[in-house]
């Protein structure tokens, strides 16, 4: 499990207006990424061409290319299907499904691909919720629907739901801007153990968030408004945070602005 | 919370801020309110009235009302029930609903989510404006266009399906049967089930959408798992209006079926009657008696509704109930 | 604690297949729809089959069988479920569309045959039923009459008790209120007939009249003007009642100069679909207004006739010049409605309200 991501010449666009402009970048894998910029720089829209989620709003295209260690994710025959399946993804509002229980939320992805015995399922359901820190506070209402919980619980409940069909890569957008302070605090630690098993990207507005959790950190920027957005630089996140080799990145961790 | 200024105060000052307002105010509330019980008082007059005809006319009916085959009240002693109407309504109906629910689920999940943009918009705009073409015109085209058109069906499904007793056709007429009745009224009421049902699937939630998407759903398994399930009450709810327009449809069961007082559950056999179109063939030809008689069978009929609407109301309002929980 | 002593053998989620498969060309679906429809309409030749409806339903059902047997064999049996999905929304948009445009396109075609200036200036007097010729005037007449005092007696009460429900009502009064106005939207047509049936013409002894047609029409009105409105007023946001009321205008001033007006285009669309829809109603007028040969321009003496009774009364006579008068009648009262309804509907685009969608 989890693949490295290497980006080259990508491009997205709503309609004609182009979001984010020839983006080259690679991801280590076992590691975090994180993704910080002003708002309308682009970064979750990248975060949505690394899964083929773009295309998915209404006028959404793609350029350039994504490859999954040796597979291109934008090939020609390449099914976003499973694209999807092989990089998992947490949103930034919590959005269990709201008619399914806390256990059939965490099946629902292995139920699409495939038929599992019973035990099968249980077995990986507790392992996926255990993986996501929120197995001890569930275990004894896994029939009660998953929108019963707090919002806390319900993001880690999305990322055990993400992990139970073992992805590569999990991308998260914005999974903590919803949360209060603590349930920040437990999904960070999660990203920090879930970082063990997968390639992990983020894309956060906290910039003390991005020097917490992540090992390599990713600047985003536009020109101004309407113009795409452009990736400024990827380094190392301790060098990102002091001692930048562009001015633009030192003047937003700085809070000059954005 | 306690108050420590003396009751007397509050009194005065509404006191003096409605005597401020008082001629145009109490008028206009006046009326707004004697409209309201208006509604009411018309209502309870429908219900009132029409019981009291009914009652009426049941009490000098020679057999029992319910469960008689036969419809002459002119006679002596006076002979009729409502039993092959009823059965008649009830079956026209589930055929509509057993073809139009599948379907009008098909065109809102169309228009909500598989057809190209630019043809989703326009096509909503028709299927609104269908909903208002008038019942005499569906009836008109029935008679003359569609019946001809579903006598090869009939037949077809004479020579298939006739061992299963209700697709068996014993006499070889025109399809002025029950089953052409229940097609119509199925494309009648398709609009207004297609209207309410869209609509719910478009406020389905996007982001319950994308999760099912970001887990590697093919897009039918999206809408199985953050569509369907959101709609659901919204499906039955529209399919409870769609049912209270078809039992209560006159003019083209009216123009549609050839109608006889005999109970078949031969479906392809032309004959049966809705309480609706009986009222509407029998009128011209019956004299007070008879017009009370048709009266009992329209208040049977408005029950019937009453009972189906009441449902539909029922289940949006827990809708409503469940939704806030969830939000 | 997660480090448990004794784990037991833990299952994985299934391997996955590599990303890219065999996948179908874009061009396939509509390959199998046009050879399922030429399989159709080549197995009804050959089977001689009268009735275009089984050439349909037999194209319909080989598209979807053949999209799954094709999906399945290339894409697998996932990718199969999805496209058979498609197909049948697909299908069951060509099976609603297909009536609903035959019903128009034969509405159109064989009323123009009749329809003309002629058509829409006289009546049948003098006409007989086997006979070509005769007009819709008087039935055009009676239904504008109707109509029009269906909405003049439907729409103030529809109006304010609208009124009272959003700016007045509370209680037990305004929730009875609102409850009934929902089972009213239920009555079917013929029963508000009979209605006015059992109390004007049988207690009262009224004989027909198109006044009597009208009472029966408002209370099929009614809710639907108290629905639309009251969706309309709600859209009225708070503060701008708020900010007339502490001005220091009273209420019913606020209501009528700053709460109607701003949702005036809402209730005036609403009002007109109402409006629509009852003009299309032909059981009460069946049973109330009775129909007539002869111009009545009074609503309130004797019988009158309206459209979609002269087409029923039409269709009843059943010769071909009887057939004929019908479909035009129908094709002038479609176009009524029709009118009115992309009116309304214009009105509700222009005069729509800032807030909300």
């Amino acid at each position: 499990m989890a693949k490295r991501i290497d980006v080259s010449g990508l491009s997205a666009y709503y309609g004609s207006h182009k979001a984010i402009d020839d983006i080259s970048m690679t991801v280590e894998p076992r590691s975090v990424t994180a993704f910080i910029g002003p708002s309308g720089c682009g970064k979750s829209t990248f975060l949505r061409t690394l899964n083929r989620m773009h295309e998915v709003t209404p006028g959404g295209r793609v350029e350039g290319k994504v490859m999954l260690d040796d597979e291109n994710l934008y090939g020609s025959g390449v099914d976003p299907v499973a694209v999807r399946r092989t990089v998992g993804m947490v949103f930034q509002r919590p959005n269990p499904f709201p008619t399914m229980s806390i256990f059939d939320n965490v099946a629902a992805g292995l139920r699409l691909n495939g038929s599992y015995k019973k035990s099968e399922l249980a077995d990986i359901v507790e392992k996926s919720l255990k993986g996501a820190n929120l197995w001890n506070e569930v275990k004894d209402r896994l029939n009660k629907p998953g929108s019963g919980l707090s919002g806390g619980q319900q993001q880690r409940l999305c990322i055990a739901r993400a992990i139970a069909v073992e992805p590569e890569v999990l991308l998260m957008d914005e999974p903590c801007s919803a949360l209060d302070p603590i349930s920040t605090l437990a999904i960070e630690d999660l990203i920090g153990e879930l970082k063990e098993r997968f390639t992990i990207v983020i894309v956060t507005h906290n910039m003390q968030q991005a020097a917490r959790v992540s090992d390599r950190t990713a600047f985003f920027n536009l020109a101004a408004v309407g113009q795409p957005g452009k990736l400024i630089e990827l380094d190392d996140t301790e060098r990102i945070f002091s001692n930048p080799s562009v001015q633009a990145t030192e003047d937003y961790i700085s809070g000059r602005f954005g | 919370m306690v108050t420590t200024t003396p009751p007397a105060t509050d009194r005065n000052r509404s006191r003096r801020a409605k005597s401020a307002a008082r001629p145009g105010d109490r008028i206009f509330s006046g009326l707004s309110k004697g409209s309201g019980i208006t509604l009411l008082v018309i209502m309870a007059a429908i219900a009132g009235f029409l019981t009291y005809r009914a009652v009426l006319a049941i009490s000098k009916d020679s057999v029992n009302f319910f469960t008689t085959f036969e419809w002459n009240p002119a006679g002596d002693p006076p002979v009729f029930g409502i039993a092959v109407l009823a059965f008649g309504t009830i079956v026209s109906s589930v055929i509509a609903m057993l073809i139009a629910v599948p379907v009008a689920i098909g065109i809102a999940l169309f228009i909500s989510h598989y057809a190209p943009r630019k043809l989703a918009k326009p096509l909503a705009y028709v299927v609104d404006l269908l909903a208002a073409v008038p019942s005499i015109i569906y009836g008109l085209w029935g008679a003359i266009f569609l019946v001809p058109y579903l006598d090869g069906l009939n037949k077809w499904l004479d020579q298939y399906l006739g061992w299963t007793y209700i697709f068996d056709k014993s006499s070889d007429g025109v399809a002025r049967n029950m089953f052409t009745v229940g097609i119509l009224l199925a494309i009648m009421i398709l609009p207004i089930i297609t209207n309410v049902t869209r609509e719910v699937f478009l406020q389905a939630p996007k982001m319950h959408e994308e999760a099912a998407l970001a887990l590697g759903a093919t897009r039918w398994e999206v809408v199985r798992m953050a569509v369907l399930p959101f709609g659901r009450s919204g499906i039955i709810s529209a399919s409870m209006l769609g049912l209270g327009r078809a039992l209560g449809e006159t003019m083209a069961v009216a123009v549609v079926l050839s109608p006889s007082f005999l109970l078949s559950g031969h479906l392809l056999d032309p004959g049966g009657g809705t309480f609706a179109q009986n009222i509407a063939a029998k009128f011209n030809e019956a004299n007070e008696f008879g017009r009370d008689a048709l009266i009992a069978s329209g208040l049977v009929l408005f029950v019937i509704t009453l009972l189906v609407n009441g449902a539909a109301r029922m289940i949006i309002a827990r809708r409503k109930e469940y939704s806030g929980a969830n939000a | 604690m997660s480090h448990a002593v004794q784990e037991r053998p833990v299952a994985f989620a299934k391997p996955r297949g590599p990303l890219s498969h065999a996948r179908l060309p874009r061009w396939t679906p509509i390959a199998v729809a046009a050879g399922s429809v030429a399989a159709g309409v080549g197995i009804g030749l050959l089977a001689g089959w009268h009735s275009k409806v089984q050439w349909g339903l037999v194209s319909a059902l080989l598209f979807v069988l053949a999209t799954y047997a094709v999906t399945a064999k290339v894409e697998g049996a996932r990718q199969a479920k999805d496209r058979v999905a498609t197909s049948l929304v697909w299908v069951s948009f060509v099976l609603a569309v297909v009536p609903l445009l035959s019903l128009a396109w034969v509405t159109v075609s064989k009323g123009m045959e009749v329809l003309d200036g002629y058509f829409l200036t006289h009546s049948m007097n003098g006409v007989l039923d086997a006979e070509a010729g005769g007009g819709v005037y008087h039935a055009l007449l009676g239904t504008i009459e109707q109509v029009g005092i269906a909405t003049l007696i439907a729409a103030p009460i529809g109006l304010l008790t609208a009124v009272y429900l959003v700016e007045y009502g509370t209680g037990k009064l305004a929730k009875a209120v609102t409850f009934f106005v929902d089972v009213m939207t239920g009555i079917p047509s013929i029963v508000a007939g009979l209605f006015i049936l059992a109390t004007w013409n049988l207690m009262l002894g009224f004989g027909p009249s198109g006044f009597a047609g009208a009472m029966a029409l408002a209370i099929l009105m009614m809710p639907v003007v108290v629905r639309s409105t009251e969706e309309m007023l709600k859209l009225v946001p708070n503060e701008l009642r708020e900010a007339s009321l502490a001005l220091g205008v009273p209420k019913w001033r606020t209501i009528l100069k700053v709460v109607l007006p701003t949702a005036i285009g809402g209730i005036t669309t609403g009002v007109m679909l109402a409006v629509a829809r009852i003009t299309g109603e032909t059981a009460p007028v069946l049973l109330l207004v009775f129909g007539t040969k002869l111009i009545n321009p009074n609503p309130f003496e004797g019988a009158q006739s309206s459209l979609p009774l002269y087409v029923y009364e039409q269709y009843a006579v059943g010769t071909d010049a009887a057939v004929a008068r019908a479909w035009a009648a129908a094709l002038v009262l479609i176009a009524f409605v029709m009118i009115l309804n992309l009116v309304a509907r214009g009105i509700a685009r222009w005069k729509a309200p800032k807030t909300g969608r």
